[in-house]
């Protein structure tokens, strides 16, 4: 694969994310209006003085309307995106190589999910199209579950082990919540309390999975010689990669349910767009798609933060905390922070303009150099993946 | 002379013990899972009664008393799971038990052009605490009936009679079969039985003493009894009935009776069977040399020693949807569409893959562009429904809906190459382990506006395999 990448050519000069939670007195048209205005408070502009904005939700609605008509923008190119749970990031990415390529000069990348109102217990996916009724009902936390019997076969780690690892991940980011006045779920959660929680699917309790959430996450981006009209503190964008597998883990035999090789080619694709070498040592903090434990432990590995084999024992020693020496997910992740699809992308990259600018309160990281947020939808074998790069010069 | 070519049977996994009924009794009876019904339970049969057959039968019959459709052909589905040809006719038999005898006795009329399947299934249910519930059964049969040589066992004479009854009734409008007085019925149906004996012994040319094994299919134990008695067979003629371990299925019960007998009868061997409902049905057979040949993988007894009981009543009212429930918090399965079941027609029904004719690798679903080689609309069709598999890797999902929660599901590799995702049947949570070997079973998924959704899970081999 190959991309030329925009590498310092976009910057972020504002952005909005609402709290994330169950919102029973919003809807999605409210999340949208407070994200996007907050968007617009932050860089210091008026809402007319954006050009197009590029929209993203998996199912609480279609087409720009849904956020023309509540946020009144009048007669602009809005357009809705749709990418799995990657939606967010998808928004933020076509935003930007609309800036880039210079159609156009200010735009919002905006996402919002609006989960709780249907009722159900974890994602209810949207209507989908009519099938001959032959697909797997597996659910999402069954899918990600393959990944734990499967990562101890292959490294010959035992489930109690396993347990302990995955258990280290769920305290750490709900502890990581605990430190923010955004995320969702924003208490500490002990390790008993975790394990001895309702078995959702296969080693997976409750507290292994992220929070079914709402909210809303917007970004105004512009091109990078633009940036100082808005703010003094912009987030530059060094990398941008997104891909859509061939989705056959479920029909060859040759994968193990221990990788997402969408991951690996994503960050493959962003490190050499960023001019990253050695992302263990070159990456100083990272948001990532954190949706059961089994996936961060995978993904530290898939993005090159671990060697293979390696990333139960990383997460052990205590790498990936904010006090580690790679911070993952300091924002609570999915897991704490919640998951409104379409809003979570962009909230990633929130916290990244949040630390970037040294506004990340008790969770601040001292001293970024290259920030990372890694997006993913679908499932072990059949997914897409998103990496961004970003940095502050 | 019509003979039975290949047959088949079928018992489900799961037992209910009577004594956990109301009603109390004595040993146990077989139960279709929550995701089997009559059509499936035929397709089970259907399958052992025609594997290794070179050819497919010119028509299909499919007896039952709990056809999953009262508008709309069930044969036609288990037509389709057979993969057998469009100009196959199939026709459904209903309504009373003495349908499953029936079906074989048309077959041997309507098989001298071409062999007939005639495949029996039922899935019993009485009201609670009722006779019915303790003393039925669900299981199935199949028997490929034909006129020509080399059969298992020749059909040496059928006899009928047809009596206006009122011995088990249920409109469509009641969930519950009701049935009179048995000393009442019992005085029309053992004539009945006695009669198509009679004349079924007279057109074999046998005589009573000429038989080496008796079964009689009936609601009523004693009319089983009266007719022995009236008919003067003689201790150890009238077979086991198998009220104890299967319970009386319905329209597949004289059939399983036969099969039974099939299963370790000799060469030379007369076996009758008979069936009491609504009048009278009787077959008689006698064994050849090449019965071996149309016995199918397992036998009934192998299919009722393999087994798990300790099934929850209040279990098995929900799968039978007698007792409602808590449903899980999640959406209703979406009603699958006509347009795309007619396009995957082969794969939904009778589990045909695709395979790649550049580099051989098997395409699950069917594919047009290979998922190994890349190579376009270069696939030909592959029976995978008898494929041996593996469980490669597999969880046990507490949240997706279905109506014996937890759903364990699987990534299933076939040894002949190819992987599916898939449900696994007939398992417990703690039961599965990576490796395991598996078999493929023909389900009903869900139902979602009154569409039966089959598709294919895959389960733990049953038992061990006699060919």
């Amino acid at each position: 694969m190959a991309s030329r990448g925009i590498r310092d050519r976009v910057a972020i000069v504002g952005m909005g994310c609402t709290r994330f939670g169950e919102h029973w007195d919003r809807g999605a048209s409210d999340l949208l209006v407070e994200a996007a205005l907050e968007a617009c408070e932050s860089a210091r502009i008026e809402k007319a003085a954006i050009d197009a904005y590029w929209m993203g939700t998996l199912t609480s609605g279609q087409s720009g309307l849904i956020l023309s008509e509540p946020l009144k923008t009048g007669y602009r190119p809005i357009t809705r995106v749709e990418n799995f749970c990657a939606t967010g990031s998808e928004a933020l990415r076509n935003a930007a190589y609309a800036v880039a390529c210079g159609a156009y000069d200010l735009v919002m990348a905006i996402g919002v999910e609006k989960l709780k109102d249907s009722g159900y217990s974890g994602l209810a996916s949207a209507g989908s199209s009519p099938t001959d009724g032959t697909q797997s009902s597996m659910t999402a936390p069954a899918t990600f579950s393959l990944l734990a019997p499967a990562y101890s076969k292959k490294y010959g780690l035992d489930e109690g082990t396993l347990r302990q690892v995955l258990t280290r991940i769920a305290c750490k980011n709900h502890a990581n919540g605990a430190r923010n006045p955004k995320a969702q779920f924003q208490r500490a959660v002990p390790a008993e309390k975790i394990e001895s929680a309702p078995k959702v699917a296969g080693m997976l309790g409750v507290f292994d999975c992220s929070g079914v959430s709402d909210g809303a996450a917007a970004a105004i981006l512009c091109r990078a010689e633009d940036a100082h009209k808005y703010t003094d503190t912009p987030l530059l964008i060094k990398a941008l990669s997104f891909i859509a597998g061939p989705a056959d883990g479920a029909k060859r035999q040759d994968y193990d349910y221990t990788t997402f090789p969408e991951v690996v080619a994503t960050a493959a694709d962003a490190y050499q767009q960023a001019g990253v070498r050695d992302p263990r040592e070159e990456i100083s903090l990272a948001e990532v798609h954190d949706c059961f434990t089994p996936t961060e432990l995978v993904l530290m590995e898939d993005l090159g933060f671990s060697r293979r084999g390696n990333a139960w024992r990383d997460t052990l020693d205590g790498r990936f905390e904010i006090s580690g020496a790679q911070p993952v997910n300091p924002d609570g992740g999915l897991k704490s922070f919640g998951h409104p699809i379409g809003a979570s992308g962009l909230r990633m990259m929130y916290e990244m303009w949040l630390q970037f600018r040294g506004q990340a309160g008790d969770r601040q990281v001292s001293a970024p150099r290259l920030g990372l947020t890694h997006n993913l939808g679908g499932a072990p074998g059949r997914c897409v993946s998103f990496v961004s790069v970003v940095g502050a010069n | 002379m019509a003979g039975i070519l290949h047959y088949g049977s079928y018992v489900p996994f799961r037992r209910l013990e009577r004594s956990s009924l109301a009603g109390g009794g004595r040993g146990e009876r077989a139960v279709a899972s929550f995701d089997e019904d009559s059509t499936s339970l035929a397709v089970e049969a259907g399958r052992e009664a025609l594997r290794g057959c070179a050819s497919p039968p010119g028509s299909l019959l499919v007896a039952s008393t709990s056809h999953p459709y009262a508008e709309k052909l069930n044969a036609s589905a288990v037509h389709a799971a057979l993969d057998l040809p469009p100009a196959v006719c199939s026709a459904d038999l209903a309504s009373s038990s003495r349908s499953g005898l029936a079906a074989l006795a048309l077959a041997s009329e309507l098989s001298k052009s071409a062999p007939v399947l005639a495949c029996a299934a039922d899935v019993v249910v009485g009201a609670p605490s009722g006779p019915r519930e303790s003393a039925g059964g669900d299981a199935a049969c199949a028997f490929l009936i034909g006129d020509e040589p080399g059969a298992g066992a020749a059909i040496l004479g059928t006899a009928s009679q047809t009596e206006e009854l009122l011995d088990a009734w249920r409109g469509p409008e009641q969930q519950f079969a009701r049935q009179w007085e048995e000393r009442f019925v019992e005085q029309r149906l053992v004539p009945a039985l006695g009669s198509v004996f009679e004349r079924c012994l007279e057109r074999a040319g046998l005589a009573v003493s000429d038989l080496t094994g008796i079964a009689v299919d009936t609601a009523h134990p004693r009319i089983a009894g009266s007719f022995a008695s009236n008919a003067g067979l003689q201790p150890g003629q009238l077979v086991d009935d198998l009220a104890a371990s299967v319970g009386r299925a319905g329209a597949a019960n004289a059939g399983l009776l036969l099969a039974r007998m099939l299963d370790s009868a000799l060469p030379g061997d007369r076996i009758a069977v008979l069936s009491a409902a609504d009048g009278a049905e009787a077959v008689i057979v006698e064994v050849t040399k090449q019965i071996a040949k149309a016995r199918p993988r397992r036998s009934v007894a192998q299919w009722i020693e393999s087994n798990r009981g300790g099934l929850p009543y209040q279990t098995y009212l929900k799968w039978r949807e007698i007792l409602p429930f808590e449903p899980p918090r999640r959406p209703d399965p979406p009603r699958p569409a006509a347009p795309p079941m007619q396009r995957a027609e082969r794969w939904k029904y009778a589990f045909v893959g695709s395979r790649c004719l550049d580099c051989g690798a098997i395409n699950l679903p069917p594919q047009r562009v290979c998922v190994q080689c890349g190579a376009v609309d270069r696939m030909d069709s592959v029976a995978c429904a008898d494929a041996k598999a593996r469980v490669a890797t597999y969880t046990v999902d507490h949240l997706a809906y279905s109506l014996q929660q937890p759903v364990i599901a699987a990534v299933v590799d076939f040894d002949q190459g190819g992987r599916i995702a898939c449900e696994l049947a007939d398992v417990e949570p703690d039961k599965v382990t990576i490796g395991q070997e598996l078999e493929m079973t023909f389900r009903r998924l869900y139902t979602a506006e009154g569409v039966r959704n089959y598709f294919w899970k895959a389960r733990p081999l049953r038992g061990p395999e006699t060919r």
